[in-house]
């Protein structure tokens, strides 16, 4: 139920006078373990036991995963889960930990039957997470030292960032199955979203590549992504060349923030709305395409310019195929050269 | 013969500031991301004057971006920095106090909080109402901050105390909303930071009555103003009524202050240092301070938007930093070289 083994490296490696602290605090955890032995046993080999029992055989607890805050060990398989990222909440359901899921944040509003609590993962309050008796917090930053204060609480914490590549998102949907003990499904949802993917790119073909593109995340001011980004890679895939990448100089880590006449000097072919969400700026491509100098735009001329899902472009996890397919979408249709 | 030497004094910082309100127009007209030729786009200006017909060479799209895109921030950054450095001025004279500007009046914080509740109660309808919603936050900002000041007890530093209270406590409602709706917040701390890259015609059309309005109230009362820095006992004695011209004054800074948030968010210290620079330049007296204002402010915001325009193309950097990164220093310098400051 706790973070034991994590207890025992403390223990061993803190200098002393931490370590009676440490050691009053594992006291605690030592029996509130016992406590929930009675009921339900908790060490590896029933544990193994009881995830077979779920339907995945290969799950193992205690199990040691490597995350974006270092090393988190999960004692056994979780069974009150909170998700205090959209992402995450998607890849829990996805890999088929859904049921283990007790709370996610306000934000999280995919898959509907996901338990939405007023949670946040942006000032994330640890009193309220901890109302829950988590025994695994998933969440896309370390925000108000979340990591270390769940830490004192025993509760193990993933941080599973906004993923610079297509890769870090199977591997992060990987990382969730395997500490929620459903490595297979999420290996099954990772070869699914490749397969289609990949059958996406094919359909799509290669003679629309080197359209030029503009990827809007806000329109006041006019803040793009660069082919740098997570969705300038997914961009990428299709051989599209991205205009904002000549601004990537002003080191704002691939968002900068764009001239809106370079914009429209720069001719996008393709104008892609991240921002066309109810919450994300309410763009449309009416709106776009009643700019007052954007209609010489030839994305604008020949009506390429497309409103997005604003959660499935913001997020990493497992609609990305659905991205690919409305980027192909645009791509098919697009005039070739 | 002094007299005489002072009128063409303020004759000769009039035409000053007109020369650098239009060289500042020519340089955000020629500067800029997309590359245009200085010498096509002084040809397409030219061929807008009437009797004038030149050929520019630009291509549709050039034209759009000139006409459409660069022209009308250029005049939208001109209408606000005027605005704000008027409001800034008026209120210096009002509180008879250096360091006053329209952000210490309920108005910026009014402002924030009419923008926010927009953004996040209307989502994606909030792109049109955030112009109407700041603009009523800033004057209902300062409203409150004025009634509260004026039963709170005579005299400006009341009223300058309630400003700040009311400041303090709008913003504190603001972050509050903001918190209970996270997903919001790229979008409002956009706005917050200001900005003058979606400017349009359509905006300045709709700003530029409210401005017009305010100031003339404004630069109506620079006598009157020059009467109160004396003092308020004085003012009666010449048969004012302190209270009545204060009311006035802030009413009219406050229109033309929340008529350039509506359309640029919150952009700082321009209301603080064109004043000063203008004292510096100017002498003391609102007459001829409040103007002179109007015109450099124009002028500055102008260079400054240029500025962000255009050191970090294509990209661009938030209009707030760039006033401040050159408005910080110019105010440490401008108070070095000033021997006394005296509103």
């Amino acid at each position: 139920m706790t973070h034991r083994p994590g207890r025992r490296r403390i223990l061993h490696r803190a200098p002393f006078l931490r370590a009676l602290s440490a050691a009053t605090a594992a006291l605690a955890a030592t029996t509130f373990i016992a406590g929930c032995g009675s009921g339900k046993s908790s060490d590896g080999a029933s544990s193994r036991a009881s995830s077979s029992a779920s339907g995945s055989p290969a799950a193992s607890f205690p199990v040691t995963l490597r995350a974006a805050n270092g090393k988190v060990t999960i004692a056994a398989r979780p069974a009150h889960i909170v998700s205090l990222s959209p992402t995450a909440t998607e890849d829990l359901y996805a890999v088929g930990a859904g049921k283990q899921v007790v709370a996610v944040d306000a934000d999280s509003d995919y898959p509907a039957s996901a338990p939405v609590t007023s949670l946040s993962g942006l000032t994330p309050n640890i009193e309220a997470i901890a109302k829950y008796s988590p025994d695994l917090v998933v969440a896309s930053q370390d925000s108000g030292g979340l990591v270390d204060r769940l830490g004192k609480l025993g509760v193990p914490v993933m941080i599973e960032p906004a993923a610079a590549t297509i890769d870090d998102a199977y591997t992060q949907i990987d990382r969730i199955g395997r500490a929620t003990g459903h490595t297979a499904q999420a290996e099954h949802t990772v070869a699914g979203m490749k397969s289609r993917i990949a059958a996406t790119l094919k359909r799509a073909g290669s003679h629309h590549s080197g359209l030029s593109y503009y990827w809007e995340l806000g329109a006041s001011p006019y803040y793009s992504a660069t082919s740098s980004t997570f969705v300038g890679r997914v961009a990428s895939l299709f051989g599209l060349k991205n205009v904002a990448d000549k601004a990537d100089k002003a080191s704002d880590g691939g968002y900068p923030q764009l001239s809106q006449e370079y914009i429209v000097s720069a001719k996008p072919r393709l104008i892609f709305l991240g921002d066309s969400g109810k919450s994300d700026g309410g763009q449309s491509p009416a709106i776009v395409s009643a700019r007052p100098g954007w209609s010489g735009i030839p994305a604008v001329r020949s009506k390429a310019v497309i409103g997005l899902d604003g959660d499935v472009a913001s997020r990493w996890g497992p609609r990305l195929p659905q991205l690919v397919d409305a980027i192909a979408r645009a791509v098919e249709k697009a005039p070739s050269r | 013969m002094i007299r005489a030497a002072a009128r063409s004094r303020t004759v000769r910082l009039y035409a000053v500031a007109v020369v650098f309100l239009a060289c500042a127009v020519l340089v955000g007209a020629m500067a800029g991301a997309a590359g245009l030729s200085p010498a096509a786009t002084a040809a397409a200006l030219l061929d807008r004057l009437p009797f004038v017909h030149l050929h520019s060479g630009l291509s549709p799209l050039d034209h759009a971006v000139l006409f459409q895109i660069r022209l009308p921030r250029v005049v939208l950054g001109a209408l606000v920095g005027g605005a704000l450095s008027l409001a800034g001025a008026g209120y210096q004279g009002v509180f008879r106090n250096p360091l006053v500007d329209s952000s210490l009046l309920g108005s910026s914080a009014g402002a924030g909080l009419g923008a926010t509740l927009a953004i996040v109660a209307l989502g994606s309808a909030a792109s049109s109402a955030v112009p109407a919603a700041a603009f009523a936050g800033s004057l209902a900002g300062v409203a409150i901050a004025y009634l509260v000041g004026v039963t709170g007890g005579p005299g400006t530093s009341t009223l300058l105390l309630a400003g700040l209270a009311v400041s303090l406590f709008l913003a504190a409602v603001q972050t509050y909303v903001l918190q209970r709706s996270s997903q919001d917040i790229q979008q409002v701390y956009s706005w917050l930071l200001g900005s003058l890259s979606a400017a349009t015609w359509h905006q300045t059309g709709e700003i530029l009555p409210y401005l017009a309005v305010a100031a003339v109230v404004v630069l109506l009362h620079g006598r009157h103003l020059d009467v109160l820095a004396v003092g308020d006992e004085e003012g009666r004695s010449l048969g004012l009524h302190p209270g009545r011209i204060r009311l006035i004054v802030v009413a009219g800074c406050a229109l033309a202050a929340a008529s350039a948030v509506a359309v640029s968010g919150l952009i700082g210290f321009v209301g603080i240092v064109v004043p000063h620079a203008v004292r510096r330049l100017a002498g003391t007296s609102y007459r001829v301070v409040l103007p002179l204002s109007l015109l450099f402010g124009g002028g500055s915001l102008i260079l400054a938007d240029a500025a962000a325009r255009t050191l970090v193309a294509p990209a661009e950097l938030p209009i707030g930093v760039v006033t401040a990164l050159v408005g910080s220093p110019a105010f440490v310098l401008i108070l070095r070289t000033t021997r006394s400051v005296r509103t």
